[in-house]
């Protein structure tokens, strides 16, 4: 806290943003206690943490908007300006003008029913800076300047007719449009593929460095920030545990929170060797095409090829990963193993069988598969206790178990995942994030599979629980003998959990072999760039 | 946006088509012979039989739905059972009482739901948006013949500033017909208000949680603003959907109305047709209705595509 006085000692021009000792409250739960941190102009200062750690609420503080019922106290100092006792007005004529904001969002921040123009526009209109003639010319411009030229993106242009990361393009636009001292960034490329992150990214970084604004970055994603941040400060359930030049942070961590986060960030699991290889999932020549609507009624309708061609087989005891950005095929794919829907050309047997006959899934082979999905808080009923959760696959057997054979059963799948069997009486809304994750794997292990598919499984939870699944994983392969599938967009993933990578784009597999030595020395181009644009934690060596 | 409407007009052309057959079948699958009806139970068969000549009533039912198709096209919609007078006269007396009393109560219902909707919304969980909801709760709860004669009570016995009932005619002026039109209109419009105004306030709640409007609010645009810009649109369409239900409800379900107040409109027309077995008259008013209905809903869909450019684009 020492170079933070200093440098506020050396004149108020050096701090653009100055927050001291904030707590809040919402509704009487305290959510930050004591936080303190500053910006200077030019300055990109990254905050991280958990998710509850309060890095939200720190810039919805900011703002000023923060939910009902909200209590704050301490003192945030704006370019001079108290925003805590600033009045509604004074924060409108602040908002958007002094202070930006980009969300996490892209899909859902931009308002579906106005084009695009009038969106950035009415940044620029409602502080009337420019009259209505002269803005639209400007929100061309700023436009342009975060890539997205008129005579490609006019400004008649939709949300919806943008993918994500040209969609954060417009949310970027209407924060900078005023080139406002300071941009607050929330988690802004959390919800793109890793190469559209890269270039959001790199958009930011070039603003800041152009405009000379100060940014404050909030990400849960330790790696997104090491090679941009100039500053990072580490949040844990409301507070700050550490704050630091990112050389400084890097190269000599203090706090055992801190620690955890980069170690938990590059977690490697210590996976068991796998038996010889006999195949188990054979899929052949799988082609998914999926019908159109019908553009013009006499017409035929078109087709989409979500999956083409593909091919490979999973061994017996083998963890196979799939990598691939959203819409390549591998949701689709993951259907088709499962023989939830049929395929147009192609097979997929498991253990010899095909998984679909006829018109509709074989039970035989369903019965020896088993999935995980990616959110924890969806994928179970909220009105049934764990023991009706994780028995639910009973219903594919021919002869489930009953009475004491069904309790054990119970109790043995809970404790393979790390909980209690008196865990089986209660609901959902008990566990955290991560003990979910744990039930929805006992949910799959409870009749056995041959295979499991995990889509996603990791995505949606915190990195240091994320570890504690991961180590769960490879415990398991040593117990069980798993064959899986692992499904993910995240390459540090998929390196750490599997022995053999598939890399997916378009439908189709461009690349495949074993893990370590696609990851480090990827062959096809798409592979290459997107290895590239995967942001990594710098070797730290000790640490 | 043009492709969008033509394929709206030809599901339209289908749904009438369709409608047509349904009612047709429908309505001659019913029990009892208009021509017998009409002489009544002593008639001889051959007093029938001509009768039956006369009405079109002995051709094969293919020829006869074609006739009547055919005519409708015209503007010919056949010749009264009982009152032996062109269908098309009576339709468009009583559709001169009944479209106007329609658009009048809608207009009403419209005008009271949305100012209220946005204020509940606006101001969620504080005495304004109790206030607003218990009141829509009443207008639910009470019927609406009673809340007729409670209007007639006050303000046509009481205050006499309206007549209680009968219609005056378009031909005295337009004030005039208005005037007599009022209380049906208000004692129509109160009910549908109420739930408009429900469905108004909870869909643009509903918008109020959305990404984009704290977006807005990041922009520098106040609360007021925000929802005037951003939340009012989108929360349209749901309203849009009610709003052409209620139409509908209004044109064809007016009849308790109508009696309450002695105004000769298309309610009245069709029960007493049925009453009577006049079943062309039956066909061709329940024909209208339905073409009323049809003609609403393609124009509530077009309004979706002017409020949403998703819908324009999908087509």
């Amino acid at each position: 806290m020492m170079t933070d006085r200093q440098s506020r000692d050396r004149g108020q021009d050096m701090t653009l943003l100055s927050i001291e000792n904030l707590t809040l409250s919402i509704h009487g739960t305290p959510i930050l206690r004591d936080v303190s941190l500053s910006i200077a102009p030019g300055e990109i200062h990254a905050v991280t943490g958990e998710s509850g750690s309060g890095k939200s609420m720190t810039a919805l503080a900011i703002m000023q908007l923060l939910p009902n019922g909200a209590q704050a106290t301490g003192h945030i100092t704006l370019g001079g300006t108290d925003i805590l006792t600033a009045t509604e007005a004074q924060m409108c004529a602040i908002r958007g003008r002094d202070v930006g904001m980009v969300f996490q969002e892209p899909m859902t921040a931009l308002n579906p029913v106005k084009t695009i123009g009038d969106q950035v526009m009415e940044t620029i209109l409602i502080h009337k800076a420019l009259p209505p003639d002269r803005a639209r010319a400007r929100a061309a411009e700023i436009l342009a300047r975060v890539g997205l030229p008129p005579d490609r993106f006019p400004l008649s242009r939709y949300p919806h007719e943008l993918s994500g990361g040209q969609r954060q393009r417009v949310v970027i636009a209407m924060a900078i449009a005023l080139r406002p001292k300071l941009l607050i960034a929330d988690e802004p490329t959390t919800a793109l593929d890793v190469t559209t992150q890269a270039q959001i990214l790199d958009l930011l970084k070039g603003l800041v460095a152009e405009d000379g604004m100060g940014m404050l970055m909030i990400t849960h994603d330790l790696a997104v920030v090491a090679d941009m941040a100039h500053r990072i400060t580490v949040m844990r359930t409301g507070e700050v545990v550490e704050s630091a030049s990112t050389p400084d942070l890097l190269a000599n961590m203090q706090h055992p929170y801190t620690k955890m986060l980069f170690s938990a960030s590059t977690h490697r699991v210590d996976l068991p060797a796998r038996p010889a290889p006999t195949p188990l999932l054979e899929v052949r020549g799988v082609t998914r095409d999926y019908r159109l609507p019908r553009r013009h009624l006499f017409r035929d309708h078109g087709t989409y090829r979500a999956v083409s061609d593909v091919s490979f087989t999973i061994d017996r005891g083998e963890r196979l990963g799939l990598v691939g950005e959203s819409g390549c095929g591998k949701s689709t794919l993951t259907r088709a193993i499962l023989g939830l829907e049929q395929v147009q050309e192609g097979q997929i047997l498991l253990g010899g069988q095909p998984v679909f006959t006829g018109h509709r899934p074989n039970l035989a082979m369903r019965r020896r598969m088993q999935v995980v999905f990616q959110d924890p808080y969806g994928s179970f009923n909220p009105r049934h206790r764990v023991e009706r959760l994780i028995t639910e696959p009973f219903h594919l057997l021919p002869d489930p178990p009953k009475g004491v054979a069904r309790e054990e059963a119970i109790a043995e799948a809970l404790k393979a995942v790390g909980l209690r069997p008196e865990d089986a009486g209660k609901y959902v809304h008990e566990f955290s994030g991560g003990q979910r994750q744990r039930i929805a794997i006992a949910r799959a292990l409870i009749i056995r599979p041959d295979l499991i598919l995990f889509d996603e499984a990791v995505s949606a939870l915190d990195v240091s629980v994320r570890a504690q699944i991961l180590d769960l994983l490879a415990d398991l392969c040593r117990q069980y003998d798993l064959t899986y599938l692992f499904i993910s967009h995240d390459v540090s993933v998929v390196r750490s959990v599997t022995d053999r990578v598939l890399v997916m784009q378009a439908g189709r597999i461009v690349e495949q072999g074993p893990t370590e030595q696609v990851l480090t020395n990827p062959q096809h181009p798409y592979t290459q760039t997107l290895i590239a644009a995967a942001p990594v934690l710098p070797d730290l060596g000790a640490a | 946006m043009l492709r969008y409407a033509l394929k709206r007009l030809v599901s339209l052309i289908v749904s009438l088509a369709v409608a047509s057959l349904v009612i047709f079948f429908v309505i001659e699958v019913a029990p009892g012979d208009p021509a017998q009806f009409m002489l009544g139970m002593n008639a001889q068969p051959d007093t029938v039989a001509a009768l039956r000549a006369e009405l079109g009533l002995d051709v094969p039912k293919w020829e006869r739905y074609l006739n009547w198709v055919g005519g409708m096209l015209t503007g010919d919609f056949g010749t009264s059972y009982t009152y032996r007078t062109p269908v098309a006269d009576m339709v468009a007396d009583r559709l001169w009482v009944s479209l106007p009393l329609a658009i009048y109560a809608l207009t009403i219902s419209t005008l009271i739901a949305f100012p209220a909707g946005i204020y509940a919304a606006a101001r969620r969980g504080r005495a304004g948006d109790v206030a607003v909801m218990g009141a829509t709760q009443l207008g639910v709860a009470i019927p609406n013949f009673w809340f007729a004669m409670m209007l007639v009570l006050v303000f046509a016995i009481n205050l006499r500033w309206f007549s209680a009932g009968g219609f005056a005619g378009w031909d005295k002026g337009l004030w005039a017909g208005l005037h007599s039109l009022t209380l049906p209109a208000i004692a129509l419009a109160l009910p549908q208000a109420a739930i408009l105004a429900r469905v108004m306030r909870s869909s643009l709640l509903d918008i109020l949680g959305e990404d984009f409007m704290r977006t807005a609010r990041a922009k520098g645009l106040s609360r007021r603003q925000a929802l005037w810009r951003h939340g009012v649109r989108n929360a349209l369409i749901p309203v849009l959907t009610i709003i052409g239900l209620q139409f509908a409800f209004l044109m064809a379900g007016a009849i308790i109305i109508e009696q309450v107040f002695y105004l000769p409109g298309l309610g009245r027309l069709i029960f007493q047709s049925i009453s009577a077995r006049d079943l062309i008259v039956v066909e061709s008013v329940v024909m209208l209705l339905v073409f009323a209905v049809i003609v609403v809903n393609f124009l509530v869909d077009l309004a979706y595509a002017a409020v949403d450019p998703r819908l324009r684009s999908r087509t």
